[in-house]
């Protein structure tokens, strides 16, 4: 028995199934990324001082791996095909360079004046 | 796990319905638009020179409960798609129906946020945190109340039976712009409630 549903031109669709274990995955992220965030503000929590200094890097990476879950499955760009994921992918990529240009910019300016 | 056949659409010469490209080219154009918004609550970050500020006001037990309720939407509305997909108007007007008010809850805590914030003395022009903070989740606010819109107006459809198996494609259209709104609030969340 197929795991995916059939699309009608070739592509195809994850089944419920896969749909909630996606829903739990995203929700144990997020509660990571509550954690961390309080682990890295509580002066009693374990492991805060490593947290204070690591939480930047890892919200990124978890929110990272949230935004892919639910591009991939949930937007179904795992089993649409490339040219929707290319449609998506591009301005994604000139989005994040648009904003760390603009951060370094500005932090620049910043030094300079 | 029985199979689902999608409506058979129009010959396009890239294949994919033309509907489909159109919406994730929209999509395309709203990262860009995010993007510019989040940049300037970045830049701005950090330089308000007079109160509130993030850390004074912020709720993140409520903010955390309105993410997760966003996140449940976005695992309803696929669920609704399937059923669509599978001509399982039950399964469809059900699990629609709760994406809708997973929705209107979510709409709803960032009204009651807005409103608190107002009243502990963060206007708009207050500072530039208050300026960029409101700007940032106001219009993704905006873009959740049009999602939402448009989600009712397809439940409606459903309710009337107009949504059987062949015209799916709507929901997911509406669908693939839902899960635009909630990935939006992915960054959002970390990048303005949890780095501070």
């Amino acid at each position: 028995m197929s795991s995916q549903s059939a699309h009608a031109e070739g592509h195809a669709h994850p089944t419920a199934g896969t749909y909630v274990k996606i829903a739990v995955v995203l929700f144990a992220l997020t509660a990571l990324e509550v954690l961390a965030y309080e682990m890295a503000h509580g002066p009693t929590m374990p492991l805060h001082t490593v947290m204070e200094a690591t939480l930047i890097p890892v919200l990124i990476v978890l929110s990272a791996a949230k935004f892919a879950l639910v591009a991939m499955f949930y937007m179904h760009l795992k089993g649409d095909g490339k040219m929707l994921t290319s449609l998506f992918v591009f301005p994604i990529i000139i989005a994040t360079v648009i904003i760390v240009m603009l951060m370094v910019l500005m932090s620049y300016w910043e030094v300079v004046h | 796990m029985s199979t689902v056949a999608h409506a058979a659409h129009p010959e396009t010469t890239t294949g994919i319905d033309s509907r489909k490209v159109a919406i994730w080219a929209f999509i395309g154009s709203e990262c860009l638009f995010f993007a510019t918004l989040i940049s300037t609550y970045l830049v701005y970050k950090g330089k308000s020179i007079t109160g509130p500020l993030p850390a004074d006001i912020f709720e993140i037990p409520l903010v955390t409960f309105g993410t997760a309720v966003l996140l449940f939407s976005s695992f309803f509305v696929v669920l609704a798609l399937n059923g669509a997909q599978q001509g399982n108007r039950k399964k469809l007007i059900g699990w629609l129906t709760l994406t809708v008010i997973c929705g209107l809850f979510f709409v709803g805590m960032q009204v009651y946020e807005f409103q608190h914030f107002y009243h502990k003395g963060l206007g708009l022009s207050t500072n530039l945190f208050g300026s960029s903070f409101y700007l940032l989740t106001g219009f993704h606010g905006t873009h959740v109340t049009l999602g939402l819109i448009w989600l009712s107006t397809v439940l409606v459809e459903a309710i009337r039976g107009r949504v059987p198996p062949q015209k799916a494609m709507n929901l997911e259209i509406a669908a693939l712009y839902w899960h635009f709104v909630d990935v939006v609030w992915i960054v959002i969340f970390p990048v303005v409630y949890l780095m501070r």
